[in-house]
Formats: C-alpha cells, structure tokens, sequence
C-alpha cells in the first residue's frame, strides 16, 4: 500500500473552522469584505495580507493574463471558473512586466500543470511575486454576494487575525473611488516599443506542412523547436504613433506593432504640448485601472489632442475621451470583467463577443451633440464605443486586443490606420 | 433580420429509431425544433418512424407521418404536402442523408423545395472527407500529415516524410477500408502498405500520419444568417484520440488550454464554419493536439447538430436546437432572447462556474461475443452526465448516475469482477491485469485507474500506458488519496 498521502487543501470545509485534522495541512487564509461577510480558506502564492477592490471575472481562461494586466491594480480578483493553474505560468503569455493585482480567489489550485508550453506553476509564481491567494472557498457565493451588493473593499490576509479585526482593516482601506492607480503602473519615462521587432509578432501554433506529396500549406514553416517559428511575421512599419500609457496592456503593443504601427509609448502625465512636439501620426489612449474621473491632467491633455491628431482609445482611454468631450463617467455596480460581452455595433448590426474589463462606464447621455455613441452593450446596453462626429476621434470600451479573450474586435487596429490614412 | 415571411410551411425530417450512435439526442433536438417553428406560425410537417419519441405526438407537428425515413417515402411526402422548406440539420445522419439523397434526385428541385439550415453544397463539403480537407487547407488550418503511393517504394517515401509511426494506411476504393491498417514499425508498414496497394482495385494508399494518444477537442459553434458566430461549449475529451467521442468521458469546459491556445482554436471554428459554409444553426467541429507541442489539427465537423450539441445544451443552459431551428427561419442571435437570463439576447458565448463530465454507458454483457474494446466507431448505449464545481465532483456523480452499480470510483464496498475473478472492492489488483485494462481502452477503464494509483502506479506510469492527459488523471489520484484518507480514518 503507498504510504499515506497529504490531502489537497481544497478538499476541505474552511467555511467552518472548527478543529478537525485536515485544517493544519494547509495555511490557512481569510478573504473578508467591508460589509462583513468572511470566507475561510486555504492559502497560496505568498503569504501576507493585501487590500483592494473585491471583484470577479468570468473568463474561463487566461488566467496570467488578467494576473499581469494592469487595470487590476488595487483589486482582488476572483475567478468565477471553479479550476484554476490547469496549464501552469508561460513566458509569453504576459501582459506587462509583472502581475498587478493585489490578491488571488480561486475555487481550486490544480496540483499539476498540464501544458507543453509550462514554465512554472501558478502557485509558485505567485510566491515569486508577493501576491497572496486564497483557494477553497465557495466563489459562487462570493460572486453572487458582489454581483447584487457590488464589488466591496476587502482584505485578503493569511495572517492570524480575527475576522472581526479581517473586516475593520477591509473597512479602513481608503478604495478604488478618486484614487489615482495610473501614477503607480505608468512608465517613468517615454519608451520605444520593442524596437527590435522580437515581441510583437502574433503568437502561432506551430504548423507542418499536410501534404507531403504536395505543397505545404502554412507558410512554409515545419514543427521545428524554438520560439522563432511560433511566431508570424510582421508587416513594414507604415505609421509612427504616441501611446499613453495609463497601464497598457503588451498585446495593445504588440497588435498595434502587428497592423503597422510603430509606437512611442510616454508616460500618463505627458502634456499634450510634449506629445504634438513629436509630430506623431496618431495617437493612442490605453487601458488603465481605477477612476478615470481622478485623471484630471489625463482628460486636459487629451483636450489638447482633440482635433489635432487622430486618435484612438481603449477602456480607460475611452473613458479619459469621454470625459475630454464634456462627458461623465460613473461606476458600475460589478463591473464588466469577462471574455463573453457581447457588443453590437449600432451602424453595422454586427455583434462581436468581447473581452471587457472595467469597473467605470461613460455615460453615453452625458456626451456631446458632436459625438455619436457606436456600439452598445447587449447585457445591459451601457456605453462601449463612440466616434466625434466631425473630428478624427473614435474609441471602445472593451478590449479588442483580447488577450485574455477573443479576437472578434481585432480589425479595430486597422481601422486605426485607415482614420490616420484618411487624415494625411 | 425578422424571420422570413416567404415560408408557410416547413418539412422536418426525425432520426427514426433509436440505434447505437444515434440515441435520444435526436428525439430532444427535433422536438425542440418543432416546438419552435410552431411558436414561429409555420407550419411543421414532420418524418419520423420513432413511435417513443415526444415528437411524433400529435401536438408536436401539424402533420405528423410515422413512416421509414427513406428518400423515396420522403420524396412522396413532399410531393403531398409540398413544404416550402426542408430543415435536415437536427435529425442526425439519417436526417442528413435522406435529404441529401432527395437533393441528389432532384426531388427538392423538382417541388421547389428549400434546404435551410445548411445547403446541399456545405453538407457534401463537411461531410466528404477529401472535401473537407482540401477546404481546411485552403484557409490554413492544419490537417493530418499524408500523402498517396502506388509502388512500396513511393509508400516508403511518404512514411519518411512523415517520419514517425505508427501510420495508417488506407486503400482507395475498397469497401469498408479493406486491407488497410495501422502500422507501428518499419516491418508492419511494408507489409499492409503491399497488401493495401494490391487490394486496392486502383492500387492506390492512402499513407496517413496517426493522431492516436493525441488530445481531443470539440467545439460547439453557432452562426446566424449576418455571420455572427459564437462558441456555445468547449469540450475536452478525457478518452485520447482513438476512442470514439461517443464512447469517451467527456468534460466541459476544456480544461488545459490556455487562453492563447483556446482563442486560436475558436477562430479556426469560424473560419471552418465559414468555409464550409453552414449559413445558419449548430456546428460541432473536432480537434486534435498533440500533447508534447501543441500542434492543432482540425478532425471534422459534423455540419447539424449532434450528440454534443445535446450535452452543450445541457452543459451551458444553451438550447442549441432550439435557437438553430429560429435562426433557419431567418432570425439573428440577437434578435432570440436567452433562455436563461430572458433579459440578455442568445448573442453570447455562456461562461459557466462548473465543471461538466460525460460518461458513456455501455452494454457489452447483453452483447456476448461482441469485442469490448473501444475504437473509432461507436459502441455505448447512452450516456449519463453530472454537473460539479470541481471535475472530481462531476466525475464521480457521472459515474453513480451510470446505473452499473457504483458509487463512483470504488471504496463502495462492492466487489470487482474481472473475467473469471473476483476482487473485493478494497484489493489490490495485479499488476499485469490493470496494465493489460489500462493499455487497450476499454468501458472499464476508469476504474482500473483507480486500482491502478492504488497498486501503486504513478500518474506518469498511467500516462504512459492510456495517453490520458496528467491533469485528468491527477485529479483522478485525489479521489483515491480521499479514499485512503477516509478509510484509514475507519480504523
């Protein structure tokens, strides 16, 4: 018989936390929430306690995507898919230089990771970071408590505390509401992105040739090892554009690098006069966490783009131009965080399926005469895209770079490139 | 888009009786359709020899024939009742074949008859083999390694290019595959790719690359007449290539791709559905990855709905058939309100906080003599599915709801039957007899994972032998370490 084996954490019933011998194999963690409620669970990542924002999302996958995209900053978030880490941590799948959120709630850690493209396990990379998780508790409950309470302050503490003492210290974290989250994952200074043209190529499975009596059908590229032939290749640069970067996400950068964008990317707090100095073609507002209304040197410098220099914006840039145009934004009661958001365009009918992440809207009635809304929400018809009537401005709520998520938005790049074409 | 006004009347063609890899499935597909063009104003005329099915009750159709499912009833049918349009796409093969044969007569053509749902043009490219594959390289995707030989030299040539065995061979134009094979070594292929060129009434093979102990994907698609297309369920077979998805544990959603791999995957689905071109309804599209680097080769698709679409609806709260037989009529998705939330629109991809297991029930003690081990064409009688929120819950509900005696993996206190001997439920099995159980797939398979961490095997040893992904059987070592823990406990 083999010898008696450690059980996995989530086996077990942290909900209570009554003595039983299962409850001292796993460290132990909290996850409260400013209005009281506590959920009992096993730790993993690193150990500590965090503050932030509790919210969910419902992507099934693409999990270290959402670890590393800087809208998280200052949020907890939790997976609403019950199985998480399945396929492990990959050097490629990242969407900045390091994961932003503060904590991690999951339903169940996979013991084993099951990819070819596996470097390290989720667990470990979050130790490797310093970011706690919690597994083991009843994410449902949780998710149904935000989705009709709204995402709440909370702490996520491995700590030996109270629950009462969990809740007092949630309670006392100042929130997401007015608070600048920009400065603290913006760029110290302006940037060439990749200039070597080595991370922007799209990502590919790698093919063989079919048929071997005849002609290959992919590009020619055999299932050789090494990164390069994972890798499409890229068109020639046709236009030179500025970001700001408010938090961008790598595969903004790189899908624009992919429709012929070569971008500079400056810091949040540039002012408008810095950008237009660089005579770029275009401009490009990024995605970003927190309140947009907290930006105000953001929104004044976009006013000072306005009319001058085509541009595009994505989430945090859509709300940034919104607010730019005289609009308002507002929170959300739970946000949109998920790969299934399903948004139709309101000139064409076409219905793409998106992946969003926001936890602020504009509000589409609050915006100018001279601006026309495009595209709407079909869940609960809020604000996910408007272009100036007259001037060379146009933006989305959602994310069609994806990643996590899918492509259906992908042309919104090139069309990017036909306003600046239409401009020149 | 409102649904069409040109239509009065629509021909729904049933499954017929209920066979061996054509169940219940499209009894529930069907009557969902009918349902929902009668909710619609049209009027149903429906084609099904099935008397057991809810369909063929007289409130289901506005004309109800309970008559063989053959090209030529059918065709007389249609001559009486003269429909405005045919709807082939939710009664399974049968469906499928009897309106192509009607197509290949003329028949439609004659009466004026409408294919909706998919045209003639994307049933025959979705459903020919050489079609099919030529289609997919067109757009890109990835097919199985081949090439043609009519000499053992030109053979030879080809299984160089591909490099690696094992390979199958296939001769042209003999019936049933007749003197083809696998082959697994050098020897092997001379000899069955000679026999296949000289069986072979063209002396002609086919030399394929093989996919076996690959994993194995499924994708539920769905698209509208505006090309709106949207992915209902991802499937992950726990069973590898090999093993028939009829006959393989299931599990929904897939379970170790990542989201890069998943998306790439979902495009190729639309690109394949496009291709094709099924204009409007559900798509079930198979994958294949090969584990070690993650090549992705797309199997086939069936151009209707299938016995997944079953499960995806069940899985997801999707009704597949239902929202496929509205968008034939000329709906979009967004138009059709959801089933589940009835505020949202069917334009959108459910997202489920659960884990969905399939498992194929099989019947091989009514069948003596019948060969139990599981190969390319369907064996099980029917399947039972469980719902959990981890896949050891849903595995081991699946595996009780069977109705073959257990709780679940073991540990129930009942005994093992294996031929001849018997085994109590907490013993140890040899050795040879689990690695024998665990090599070939087989109905018991699964259990003889069980015995087989208990005799000490390791998730890699299993995964040696059965090719079944680590992750599903790690999983499966956490039932049995629950087990051990529990029972030590009772001492």
């Amino acid at each position: 018989m083999r010898k008696p084996c450690r059980l996995a954490p989530h086996r077990i019933n942290f909900v209570t936390r009554r003595a039983s011998s299962f409850i001292r194999r796993g460290v132990t963690a909290i996850l409260a929430l400013e209005d009281g409620t506590v959920f009992h669970g096993a730790g993993f990542g690193a150990q500590g306690s965090v503050l932030g924002e509790v919210c969910f999302n419902t992507s099934m996958t693409g999990y270290q995507e959402i670890l590393t995209d800087p809208s998280y900053k200052g949020q907890i978030v939790t997976m609403t898919y019950p199985l998480i880490g399945n396929y492990g941590i990959n050097a490629l799948d990242v969407e900045s230089t390091r994961p932003h959120v503060s904590g991690f709630v999951i339903r169940e850690l996979s013991r084993v990771v099951s990819s070819w493209r596996s470097e390290k396990s989720l667990d470990q990379y979050l130790r490797e970071n310093n970011i706690p998780g919690i597994q083991g508790i009843d994410t449902r409950a949780l998710t149904k408590h935000l989705r009709s309470r709204g995402a709440m302050k909370g702490i996520l503490t491995t700590e030996s505390i109270s629950d009462k003492e969990a809740v007092e210290r949630a309670n006392k974290w100042h929130g997401l509401i007015g608070v600048d989250y920009v400065k603290e994952v913006t760029c110290r200074s302006e940037y060439d992105w990749d200039p070597e043209d080595s991370d922007s190529r799209r990502w590919r499975i790698p093919g063989t040739s079919n048929s071997v009596g005849g002609a290959p059908h992919s590009d020619g590229v055999d299932n050789g090892k090494g990164a390069e032939t994972y890798r499409w290749s890229l068109p020639p640069v046709r236009h030179r554009i500025v970001a700001y970067d408010f938090g961008i996400k790598h595969n903004i950068l790189r899908r624009l690098r992919q429709n012929g964008f070569k971008v500079k990317v400056v810091p949040a707090t540039t002012p408008s006069e810095t950008v237009l100095k660089m005579n770029p073609e275009g401009i490009f507002l990024s995605n970003g966490p927190g309140d947009p209304s907290a930006l105000d040197y953001a929104a004044k410098s976009v006013k000072g783009l306005i009319g001058k220099k085509p541009i595009f914006g994505i989430c945090l840039g859509h709300q940034i131009l919104g607010l730019a145009l005289g609009g308002k934004t507002f929170k959300l009661k739970f946000g949109h965080r998920g790969g299934n958001q399903p948004v139709k365009d309101l000139s064409t009918g076409k219905i793409s399926i998106t992946s969003q992440n926001h936890g602020f809207a504009v509000d589409a009635k609050s915006l100018p005469k001279d601006v026309e809304q495009t595209k709407i929400n079909l869940n609960d018809q809020t604000c996910e895209g408007f272009r100036h009537r007259e001037l060379p401005v146009f933006c989305v709520q959602y994310h069609p770079e994806a990643s996590p998520g899918p492509h259906d938005a992908n042309d919104l790049f090139a069309e990017f490139a036909k306003l600046i074409e239409g401009k020149r | 888009m409102p649904k069409r006004t040109d239509l009065k009347s629509i021909l729904l063609v049933g499954s017929g009786p209920i066979i061996i890899g054509q169940a219940c499935e499209f009894d529930y597909s069907g009557t969902q359709a009918c349902k929902a063009l009668r909710e619609e104003g049209y009027k149903v005329i429906l084609v099904n020899s099935n008397p057991a099915t809810i369909m063929t009750d007289p409130e289901f159709a506005d004309r109800t024939y309970i008559e063989p499912i053959t090209p030529d009833v059918v065709a007389r049918i249609i001559e009486r009742e003269r429909p405005d349009a045919l709807l082939p796409t939710l009664g399974g093969q049968t469906a499928l074949n009897t309106a192509m044969a009607l197509h290949r007569k003329g028949v439609l053509k004659k009466f004026n008859v409408e294919m909706i749902g998919a045209k003639a043009e994307a049933i025959e490219k979705g459903e020919d083999r050489q079609l099919f594959k030529d289609a997919m390289l067109k757009i890109g995707l990835d097919c199985p390694m081949s090439g043609t030989a009519h000499t053992l030299d030109e053979a030879r040539v080809v299984a160089q290019k591909i490099g690696r065995y094992p390979l199958i061979i296939r001769p042209a134009y003999t019936l049933g595959g007749t003197g083809g094979g696998i082959a697994y070594n050098r020897e092997e292929f001379e000899q069955i790719a000679q026999g296949g060129i000289d069986f072979s009434p063209v002396h002609e093979i086919l030399v394929e690359e093989s996919l076996l102990g690959w994993k194995e994907y499924e994708m539920e698609v769905m698209r509208d007449c505006k090309d709106n297309c949207v992915i209902i369920c991802s499937i992950e077979n726990f069973d590898p290539m090999g093993v028939h998805t009829g006959d393989s544990i299931t599990v929904a959603p897939a379970q170790t791709l990542t989201d890069k791999e998943y998306q790439i995957m979902r495009d190729a689905s639309f690109a394949c559905i496009r291709e094709i071109g099924v204009e409007t309804g559900g798509s079930n599209i198979q994958f294949s990855v090969e584990p070690d680097t993650g090549r992705m080769i797309i199997i086939e698709m069936n151009p209707r709905v299938s016995r997944s679409s079953a499960l995806a609806s069940k899985a997801t709260g999707f009704p597949i058939a239902k929202i496929a037989a509205k968008l034939a009529v000329g709906y979009t998705l967004d138009e059709i309100p959801n089933d589940i939330t009835r505020e949202t629109p069917a334009s959108f991809e459910p997202t489920i906080d659960y884990v969905v297991t399939k498992i194929p029930r099989f019947a091989f003690e009514k069948f003596p003599g019948v060969d139990s081990t599981l190969t390319t064409s369907m064996k099980s009688v029917g399947e039972a599915m469980a719902i959990g929120r981890t896949f050891k819950e849903s595995l081991q509900k699946a595996l009780r709801s069977l109705e073959v005696g257990r709780s679940g993996l073991g540990g129930d206190g009942k005994p093992w039957r294996v031929g001849a001997e018997v085994y109590g439920d907490r013993d140890v099995l040899p050795r040879d007899v689990i690695t024998q159980k665990l090599t070939t797939p087989n109905a018991e398979r699964i259990f003889f994972i069980r015995h087989a961490f208990r005799a000490g095997f390791s998730v890699e040893d299993i995964f040696q032998l059965t090719k079944i992904d680590r992750w599903f059987l790690s999983n499966v070592e956490e039932i049995v370490l629950c087990e051990e823990e529990l029972a030590a406990l009772r001492l």
